[in-house]
């Protein structure tokens, strides 16, 4: 019997007792060995895309308040392939973003009616619902001219 | 002359090896053999020195919890002839220290479990004498599902938080406070949100979602967490705006 | 040498957990340790399913639920155990559901009981069909309250340590550094469960192989009531997975192979459509398996590659009710069997379910051996006597568990520190166990020998028996005692070596085996699940006594009568369905 280099093998009278436990190491790229750890990752990135939404939404807001030149900057800048391109990965990010939340609510929230669950579907459904109204309500401000 | 599968066996013995190996045998293909009547099979005709918890073969015991072909399974609920043609790789249990062969140390977890006061608490015991607590249908509903869990571990070996953070209290021990949490005979709900508020409590919880996945009783432990989370919230919310009103 | 423990309770199912709560309650000052080969909530506790009776019913009497327990035991149950069993039960319910137990309840919050087989009124408590998983998960979450309490979890008891006619503790192996170690005690509860892996086909976990029954008999403690093994009538065929009397209870019906009710032609009623108590598919388990045995004689049963089935229809329940009370029971046919037990008829058969008899003890769980105790499947009290009714064993493990524990804590307050020679026979058991793990020159299998006894068991010691065969059988078993002590081992490891506790265990069945067979050798009439075909009549005037069975210096089982206590119930027949 060879006594490996354990950090636990104790001695007692002419017993060797090998309690090695192995710790498997921690692969770095652990979230790609499966597709829901890999969704998550995703979702966890997106929120890189609500900041960066965040960060042009402010900017767009300042370059309308300033106008004229600065205005029109904004926009040349806006236009740019790599400025357009990262607009529209991040607009996917943020759909992702949306919509995974919007179905993991149920999860956080149970609500009861009269001693029955609501289902999760309908808790799920009611953001969403509120999600149109909100943006339907937006799109009558904004097109109203 | 019956179809055999092959099962590839994760082996680790300590006593004459460094690292884990993986063996392969041939076992019987019948349809109703669960992966755990093949591992039986190894261990009574073909090696006896194969090591591996089991008890109860009817999935309510916990004690069968490995990988199977890289998923957290209970191996005496996971039958052969879902697998196909195989081969089947059946390893320990992911996330945990390996003692032996299949064998994990789950200590952890027993460490970790009587933390989050999994009981009931209450500042006014009733004599036996009094009767039963009442509780309406309703009331058990409410803390029902998180009651099932048989502690098989499968929700933490699917955890990537508790495989990057060896000190995250867990799902099954979150779910089991929630149990009591919510159960209309406990009052220790303050008591265990102190216990659990912190960066290896809930709020280690990233949400993956793997945990409820992994369940084999329908627990749950991800809902669970999320509504323990919202509880704490606003809890703090409540204490920040009317902190006397609130206890 | 030191005690390092007032009470040492081996086995941490509901009986043993109830103990240690016990001791923690009278006196948190003395230290408990709890000693299990698995965690415990792996214990088989676990797996039991339909409920667990208890009088708390307004048209219930206490006496009422004794006498049924007496009736159902085929009058070999003490009375006096009875009484004090039907009394403490309702209390101990009551307990477990203030530690947070999930009775299932009725409408207005109080708990709900329902009908359960032999009992003439509705008083089986249940946690839908999970109730000894719910009872096992309180108890041992509870047990976490308490810093007396000290556990060594998958921790193998190998022996006992008596010197004097004293317990001194006990010597255990570690299973995961494979250390080898005394612990030493003034009091120790045997609280380690059944022996149903004795058997081919039980409902038992591979745990259960009577591990406590042969510790106490090779120490010196008598074994009693051995005989009467009870087979449960409803096991899915191949996997011998329980399916819960309350399935009967909530209205199912056993069907021969001609779709017909059998249970009609065996004195156990006529059939109703709804549920009569003690009559038909919810009279005694014993009646029932034997009425199985008598269909497949007459060629009445479903064959299967898996032996003769007969089926449980439980389809007239309907899904709602199969998914409120019995989800448990739809998720293992599905699961063991491929079939709906909403739409399709579920092939059963009986099979070995609970052991009657067991280690010897009086209404406090004392054996004859001073500081050792017993509760739970792994005593005999006795309250089930020949055979026993369902729900009345988790109820018992409470009852005896607790009381067990009280004496235990009482003994230990005035119990002397234990004695040198304990020593000795510690290293007397390191080396043996040494000796067995290092050998190189076995010859025998123990999965071999292993299925050998499982099948002289069931040859021998089935539903029906006769001299002969039991002749027979202990011929054999005698066989295979010599032959294991060559078992072969090939793991000389000492890290988590299973190989090590199979040998082990096995021969603690082939032990215990020898006992069951003994006993019911010396049992000459038919009383309850001990049917001799060769003396089919009960015979009060010589058998209405427990048999004990004692080791003899040589090793050998003998056998005495010790007789019943009587208190309010003579002798009668025991009537169901009419």
């Amino acid at each position: 019997m060879t006594t490996g280099p354990g950090d636990f093998t104790e001695r007692a009278g002419d017993q060797a007792y090998h309690v090695r436990p192995y710790r498997p190491p921690v692969n770095l790229l652990w979230w790609l060995r499966r597709r829901t750890y890999l969704f998550f990752v995703l979702r966890e990135l997106s929120c890189l895309a609500v900041a960066w939404a965040v960060l042009f939404l402010m900017l767009l807001v300042r370059a309308v308040s300033e106008g004229g030149d600065v205005y029109a900057h904004f926009v040349t800048w806006a236009r740019m392939p790599w400025i357009v391109v990262l607009n529209v990965v991040a607009f996917a990010f943020l759909m992702l973003h949306a919509i995974t939340w919007f179905n993991l609510t149920p999860a956080a929230t149970v609500v009861r009616l009269r001693g029955q669950r609501v289902p999760p579907a309908v808790i799920a459904g009611s953001a969403y619902a509120g999600w149109v109204v909100v943006s339907a309500l937006v799109a009558w401000i904004v097109l109203r001219q | 002359m019956t179809d055999t599968i092959a099962l590839q066996v994760t082996r680790y013995r300590p006593d004459r090896e460094t690292e884990p190996t993986v063996e392969e045998f041939a076992v019987p293909l019948h349809n109703d053999w669960a992966v755990l009547d093949g591992l039986n099979h190894i261990k009574d005709n073909m090696d006896g020195t194969l090591s591996y918890r089991w008890s109860c073969r009817m999935g309510i015991c916990g004690s069968c919890g490995m990988m199977v072909n890289g998923e957290p399974k209970l191996t005496c609920a996971s039958f052969l002839t879902d697998y196909g043609r195989g081969p089947v790789r059946v390893e320990p249990l992911a996330g945990f220290p390996v003692i032996r062969d299949l064998v994990v140390d789950i200590s952890d977890f027993l460490r970790k479990l009587p933390k989050v006061k999994p009981w009931i608490v209450r500042e006014d015991e009733e004599p036996v004498g009094a009767g039963e607590y009442l509780q309406t249908p309703a009331q058990m509903d409410a803390y029902r599902q998180f009651s099932m869990c048989i502690n098989c571990m499968l929700c933490y070996s699917a955890c990537p938080v508790y495989a990057l953070d060896p000190d995250f209290v867990g799902p099954a021990a979150i779910a089991l406070a929630q149990r009591y949490n919510l159960d209309s005979r406990d009052q220790g709900a303050e008591v265990r949100l102190d216990l659990l508020i912190h960066p290896e409590g809930i709020w280690g919880c990233t949400f993956v979602g793997e945990c409820t996945r992994a369940c084999p009783k329908g627990v749950d432990p991800a809902g669970a967490i999320q509504r323990y989370k919202l509880t704490a919230a606003l809890h703090s919310v409540k204490s920040l705006l009317l902190p006397r009103g609130a206890r | 040498m030191t005690a390092a423990f007032d009470v040492l309770i081996v086995g941490g199912g509901a009986a043993g957990l109830r103990a240690a709560i016990a001791v923690a309650e009278t006196d948190p000052a003395l230290r408990v340790a709890v000693v299990s080969k698995v965690y415990p909530m792996r214990s088989h506790t676990v797996s039991a399913e339909g409920g667990a009776a208890g009088v708390i019913a307004s048209g219930d009497t206490l006496d009422e639920h004794a006498h049924d327990t007496v009736s159902g035991s085929d009058w070999l149950a003490d009375q006096d155990a009875v009484e004090v069993f039907v009394q403490e039960a309702p209390r101990e319910l009551i307990r477990l559901e203030h530690w947070g137990c999930p009775w299932s309840r009725e409408p207005d919050g109080h708990v709900a009981v329902r009908a359960f087989g032999g009992m003439k009124k509705m008083r089986t408590w249940f946690a839908a069909d999970k109730t000894g998983f719910h009872m096992l998960h309180s108890l041992f979450q509870t047990s976490l309250k308490y810093d007396s309490v000290t556990r060594f979890d998958e921790s193998f008891v190998t022996r006992l340590l008596v010197d004097d006619g004293r317990v001194q503790g006990v010597v255990a192996v570690e299973l995961a550094s494979g250390r080898v170690e005394a612990i030493i005690a003034r009091t120790v509860v045997l609280a380690n469960g059944g022996c149903g892996r004795v058997f081919p086909f039980t409902t038992n976990a591979n745990i259960n192989t009577g591990d406590g029954m042969a510790l106490a008999w090779r120490a010196g403690a008598p074994l009693k009531d051995m005989e009467f093994v009870q087979y449960h009538p409803t096991g899915l065929p191949f996997t011998g997975i329980l399916i819960t009397e309350a399935a009967r209870a909530e209205g199912g019906w056993l069907l021969n192979k001609d779709g017909y009710r059998y249970l009609q032609d065996y004195d156990l009623g006529t059939p109703s459509p709804t549920p009569v108590l003690r009559s038909m598919e919810l009279g005694p388990r014993d009646r029932l398996s034997q009425a199985f045995v008598h269909e497949v004689e007459k060629g009445r049963v479903v064959d299967t590659p898996y032996g003769p089935v007969v089926n449980l229809d439980l389809r007239h329940l309907g899904a709602k009710l199969i998914d409120s009370k019995l989800p448990f029971v739809r998720e293992l046919c599905l699961k063991y069997q491929n079939i709906d037990p909403v739409t399709e008829l579920v092939p059963v058969r009986p099979v070995v379910h609970y052991m009657m008899g067991g280690i010897h003890t009086d209404i406090d769980g004392a054996t004859p051996i001073t500081g050792l105790y017993a509760a739970g499947e792994v005593a005999c009290v006795s309250i089930n006597g020949a055979n026993r009714l369902g729900s009345n064993s988790l109820p018992e493990c409470l009852v005896f568990g607790a009381r067990a524990g009280r004496a235990a804590a009482e003994r230990a307050r005035n119990a002397p520190e234990p004695g040198a020679a304990a020593s000795a026979q510690v290293r007397d058991e390191e080396a043996r166990l040494r000796q067995l793990l290092d050998r190189t020159d076995g010859t025998e299998e123990i999965a071999g020998l292993r299925v050998r006894m499982q099948e002289t068991m069931e040859d021998a010691a089935g539903i029906y028996r006769t001299g002969a065969e039991l002749a027979k059988g202990a011929d054999t078993l005698r066989e295979l005692q010599d032959r294991a002590r060559s078992l072969a081992l090939e793991d000389h490891s000492r890290t988590f070596n299973t190989q090590l506790i199979t040998a082990l265990e096995l021969t603690n069945m082939l032990d215990v085996a020898e006992a069951i067979i003994a006993s019911a050798l010396q049992r000459t009439e038919s009383r309850g699940a001990h049917q001799r075909t060769d003396f089919a009549a009960r015979d009060d005037k010589q058998f209405l006594a427990h048999s004990l069975v004692h080791r003899d210096d040589d090793g050998q089982h003998q056998v005495e009568l010790v007789p019943v206590r009587l208190t309010r119930w003579p002798p009668a027949e025991r009537v169901y369905g009419r």
